[in-house]
């Protein structure tokens, strides 16, 4: 292996270090950086020529002196050790321990930058897990291979609800193998210590992978650290056959360092001055999520998406929104109402849904249920509208009873405890509890055998079908 | 010396002093593929179609000397290529569950012999021309593949193979020019992607594309031959309307170019479609079905090659005399790997980014589509089907805004729809068709002359409804009058009964034209009704209890559209019940008594 130490630094700005006289040198090679204190920084070159190397330095390059500066350049792809003691580790975004143990000595490493997954290798994702949260289980189901963000605002309970879902997502009826990978990026102190002690204290802390960037570390590092907890995550999944759950938050975060760098670069911007590359680069986080034919393991996805001003089309949410297959989306209004979890079901969506729920998966009757409670929710929240507008007592008796079906709806269905994990039963028996609140005419999503079963409006004033 | 000078993502400057623009490559000890997209003096810009991670600048570059092509020929349906035609189950088997760089594979496998029948009556000293045809090989039970000359060879036959079979690198004819060269013929040939193949000429399209889909068929069709687009944010039902057309429409080709979208839905297409039938032929969807895989995950410079595969492929079956209908989803990825490539190139961007060609660009690739007789004197069509990604839902933005000038089928997916769960989520307000007269003349025949005057009822009925909508908004329902309440509810019938199509319904899936039509006209006829009723005095309020109009939203998924007796036996049930209203209050005056 030919290592050598080069001291060519012709400039350095927003994260990135131009070498002079770098001959031969790989694009995405590792890069040592070491400053005029020794001390040791992780780079990788973005870009290659032999009279210029751009190195991206994960820690930023501030105050590096430019002449006392020594880049090491390690003829090797950034790569991750992995073994089974990943799990109970933390992390930080490069793979270096966070938690004071010593690092993982593994004879197995992988570079970080996955190849593509061959979309024939791919298995269609089927099936349905239990999250016990209903406006998710209901009507937004997950299934084992998914990815499906949560698209949160400021000040939302979003951590909780992720927090809810690393708790008690399962299958129904098994108990197999699984991790969580949970990748941190600028979040605050606060909130890295929020997930830990909720991990300790449900006990999963054991099956746990943590890659930590907390807001006050160099931007630049977040850049790496989805790549690095995906590569643990595949690892996980792919090697050691289990059903791993990554939680990726919070990806506007990352997204704004991958501007920073962009504007460092000189790139052409887009939109809001994000690279027009973001698409592509989020999409190699995302689709890294999935699951492949003949393996047993599997990742989900959640990656957590604050909208900057609760603005769905920021570029952030907006191209998340079309890679991944659905989105959670909380509302600020629901939450200062104090319903938990805020979930607008409107606006959110699962795309693997139809084929992870019904029979043989959850229930017959599941996807008429969740197409009805759309369907009348949307009715009931123009009523809502209409309400605000000439007064309650103006509307009729079948709009008081939507107004009084989207009260139902958020205060019994949608709202739950933090702590309250119900079956998909309980979710079910829910959905047609707050239905019953409307007259079976207006159910049209839902079978006439079903409402027979399950409708109890009341009493029973059915008309016999024509 | 042909060397690497620079690496910058998925750009290289090399010194290649030869090279020839649009020529392709191979770089570096691997050998990955690219294209010469730019010369300067001796050094050339290449794009590679690969991840170029561990490239260094002084690895070799060797130019192959011909432009990125495809090979056409028989075994290209059912298959999964990658954006640079590399068939990706072949992939599978070479490199396991991940694509590794370098790697080659035959696209039309090889090995795999053809049963060959020569035309009938063409015989050695024969004048062929191009795009002539020279045989026939079953490539399944549903297409026989027509081999054809290649256009750009014309000439005597001077060797001619006996009927049997064959793979498609051995040579089946050979054929001389004017200049004495002799050309030789396989099964398959090579076209270069980005030149359009020739035809004869282009001819107005006169049939409707039938998708099976209501609110497209019947309310804004395109046409075989046509050019349409499906703009809409995210979540609001491009890929599912997509696949719906590729599953349905009665194209004889499907061509499913996944450009820059989720792996998973392709997953979804490659599993459903082998399990599906064709409602035209019988026969398993996958076999008239072909895939172009660039997903999002994919490199970005292959997205860009892989429309091109893509119309190239659905060229060739045009010219063997079908109608293909090729679906590309998604034009605004496409449109993204320009934007990246030019910006990496620093060329200077117009607005958000993209450069200035990106409309001439977009133009001529839509152009591709039509109907046309083609070099072997048949008619062959491509109706030209895009989705468009516009960030933000925004219409306004560059790519959706040139592709509206360009497409004449305009279908516009709402988020509002969407949200309220109303698939597919086509805007009847912000859609237009050009195809409505062309599309008329063939429903007229075909289905019922009726058609064109129950189309402008159903469109003015809801543009009606949308009014009163608003005035209900201000003041609420109690200002309309009943004929007015009963015009928003027969619009909510219109909508629930007929536009609303649920696609993973197994009865709603598909609809013939008959059954669009039926159910168009049953909804129009509860409205008449109702309205005939509410002019001999009956309240609006007994109109919507009536269980008929609630039970009208149910009969498009309670008859197939081989059921349509049963379902135009729904027209008594109307006249039934209507009736029995009509007597209550035919005599008001005496009833009391």
């Amino acid at each position: 292996m030919r290592e050598k130490e080069f001291r060519t630094a012709s400039s350095a700005r927003g994260g990135l270090l131009f070498m002079r006289n770098v001959p031969g040198c790989a694009l995405g090679d590792r890069v040592v950086v070491r400053d005029h204190r020794g001390r040791k920084r992780n780079g990788l070159v973005i870009r290659t020529s032999n009279e210029v190397v751009l190195v991206e330095v994960f820690e930023g390059t501030d105050d590096l002196d430019l002449e006392r500066t020594w880049a090491r350049f390690l003829e090797e792809p950034y790569a991750l050790p992995l073994s089974r003691e990943l799990l109970g580790r933390v992390f930080d975004g490069v793979g270096k321990p966070r938690d004071g143990r010593p690092p993982l000595v593994a004879g197995l490493k992988r570079p970080v930058n996955g190849a593509p997954v061959n979309p024939s290798a791919r298995a269609y994702p089927r099936e349905f897990i239990q999250t016990g949260v209903s406006a998710i289980d209901g009507m937004n189901s997950l299934v084992r291979g998914q990815k499906l963000p949560v698209f949160s605002g400021s000040g939302l309970p979003h951590n909780p609800l992720a927090a809810q879902i690393v708790r008690q997502a399962k299958l129904p009826g098994e108990e197999g193998s699984f991790a969580v990978v949970f990748g941190a990026m600028g979040v605050s102190h606060a909130d890295a210590r929020f997930f830990q002690e909720d991990f300790e204290s449900s006990g999963v802390l054991g099956e746990v992978v943590m890659f930590v960037n907390l807001a006050d570390d160099p931007p630049i590092e977040r850049l790496i650290l989805p790549r690095t907890a995906l590569t643990a995550a595949e690892y996980l999944a792919f090697d050691l056959d289990m059903h791993v759950l990554v939680v990726l938050t919070d990806m506007t975060n990352y997204a704004e360092a991958l501007r920073e760098v962009a504007t460092a670069k000189g790139d052409v911007p887009s939109r809001k001055g994000y690279p027009g590359y973001l698409y592509s680069d989020l999409a190699e986080i995302y689709e890294r999520a999935g699951r492949i034919k003949e393996r047993r393991g599997s990742i989900t996805m959640i990656p957590v998406v604050t909208m900057p001003s609760d603005d769905i089309t920021h570029p952030v949410p907006d191209l998340t929104g079309y890679i991944t297959e659905g989105q959670i989306v909380l509302a600020r209004e629901l939450a200062a109402r104090h319903v938990y979890p805020p979930v607008a079901v409107l606006p959110s969506l699962s795309r693997l849904m139809k084929d992870g729920i019904g029979r043989n998966y959850t229930r017959d009757d599941h996807p008429h249920v969740a197409n009805q409670l759309f369907a009348s929710y949307a009715q009931a929240l123009e009523v809502r509208n209409l309400a605000a507008i000439i007064g309650a007592e103006e509307l009729s008796e079948s709009d008081r009873r939507y107004l009084a079906f989207a009260d139902a709806f958020e205060s019994r269905f949608v709202n739950q405890g933090e702590n309250e994990d119900r079956s998909i039963f309980d979710t079910l028996a829910i959905a047609w509890d707050v239905l019953s609140v409307l007259p079976p005419e207006v159910l049209t999503r839902v079978t006439e055998e079903e409402l027979a079963r399950h409708h109890r409006f009341g009493a029973p004033r059915r008309e016999a079908a024509a | 010396m042909a060397e690497i000078l620079e690496v910058n993502g998925p750009i290289l400057t090399v010194r290649l002093p030869e090279a020839v623009i649009g020529e392709q490559v191979r770089v570096g000890e691997l050998g990955l593929t690219g294209e010469v997209i730019g010369r300067d003096g001796h050094d050339a810009t290449v794009q590679v179609y690969e991840p170029t991670d561990g490239l260094r600048p002084g690895e070799p570059v060797r130019s192959l000397g011909h432009p990125l092509s495809v090979e056409l020929g028989p075994g290209l349906l059912g298959q999964i290529f990658d954006g640079v035609q590399r068939p990706l189950h072949a992939m599978e088997a070479l490199s396991g569950d991940r694509i590794e760089r370098g790697l080659a594979a035959e696209p039309l496998g090889g090995g795999r012999r053809w049963a060959f029948t020569p035309r009938a009556g063409l015989e050695l000293g024969a004048a062929l021309r191009g795009g002539e045809v020279l045989g026939t090989v079953p490539e399944n039970a549903t297409i026989e593949h027509r081999i054809l000359v290649p256009p750009d060879v014309a000439g005597r036959l001077v060797d001619f193979a006996p009927a049997g079979e064959y793979t498609v690198e051995e040579t089946i004819a050979r054929v001389e020019d004017a200049g004495g060269h002799v050309h030789k013929l396989r099964l398959a040939h090579r076209w270069p992607v980005r030149v359009p193949r020739p035809y004869a000429r282009r001819d107005p399209a006169t049939e409707p594309l039938l998708t099976g889909q209501r609110i497209l068929d019947t309310f804004f069709p395109v046409v075989k031959g046509g050019k349409a687009a499906i703009p809409g944010p995210f979540g609001a039902g491009k890929t599912v309307l997509q696949h719906q057309i590729a599953r349905w429409s009665n194209a004889r080709i499907v061509i499913y170019v996944g450009c820059g979208e989720r792996g998973n839905e392709l997953v979804d297409v490659l599993e459903s479609m082998p399990r599906l039938t064709d409602p035209h032929t019988g026969r398993p969807l996958m076999e008239r079905t072909l895939l172009v895989a660039n997903t999002s995950n994919m490199p970005v410079v292959a997205r860009e090659a892989s429309i091109y595969v893509g119309i190239t492929i659905a060229e060739y079956f045009r010219d063997q005399g079908l109608d293909v209908v090729m679906v590309a989803d998604s034009t605004s990825r496409w449109a993204e790997a320009l934007r990246e490539v030019s910006g990496r190139l620093r060329q200077m961007p117009v607005e958000e980014g993209y450069p200035a060609y990106l409309a001439s660009h977009l133009a001529a690739f839509y152009e591709r589509a039509g109907r046309v007789q083609t070099l072997g004197g048949e008619s062959g069509s491509i109706p030209l089907i895009g989705a468009v990604s516009p960030p933000g839902g925004d219409f306004s933005e560059p790519v959706t805004s040139h592709t509206k000038e360009i497409i004449q089928a305009f279908w516009a997916l709402s988020k509002s729809l969407a949200d309220a769960r109303h698939y597919p989520a086509v805007d009847w307000t912000e859609s237009f068709s050009g195809y409505v007269p062309t599309a008329a003349r063939w429903w007229h025949e075909q289905v019922n002359p009726a058609w064109a005057a129950k189309r402008a009822e159903a469109l003015a009925l809801l543009a009606q409804a949308e009014e009163l909508a608003r005035i209900v908004n201000l003041v609420g329902m109690e200002a309309l009058s009943a004929a007015q309440r009963w015009t928003l509810e027969a619009a909510a019938l219109v909508r629930e009964g007929v536009l609303q199509q649920s696609a993973l319904d197994e009865v709603d899936s598909f609809c013939s034209p008959r059954k669009q039509y039926l159910l168009l006209d049953l909804m129009l006829e509860v409205y008449h009704e109702g309205l005939d009723l509410l002019g001999s005095g009956a309240p609006a309020q007994q109109l919507l209890k009536l269980p008929v109009v609630s039970r009208a939203r149910r009969w498009k998924s309670l008859y197939r559209s081989d059921e349509l007796e049963r379902l135009a036996a729904c027209r008594d049930e109307i006249r039934a019940a209507f009736d029995a209203l009509r007597k209550e209050y035919a005599r008001p005056a005496e009833a009391p008594r």
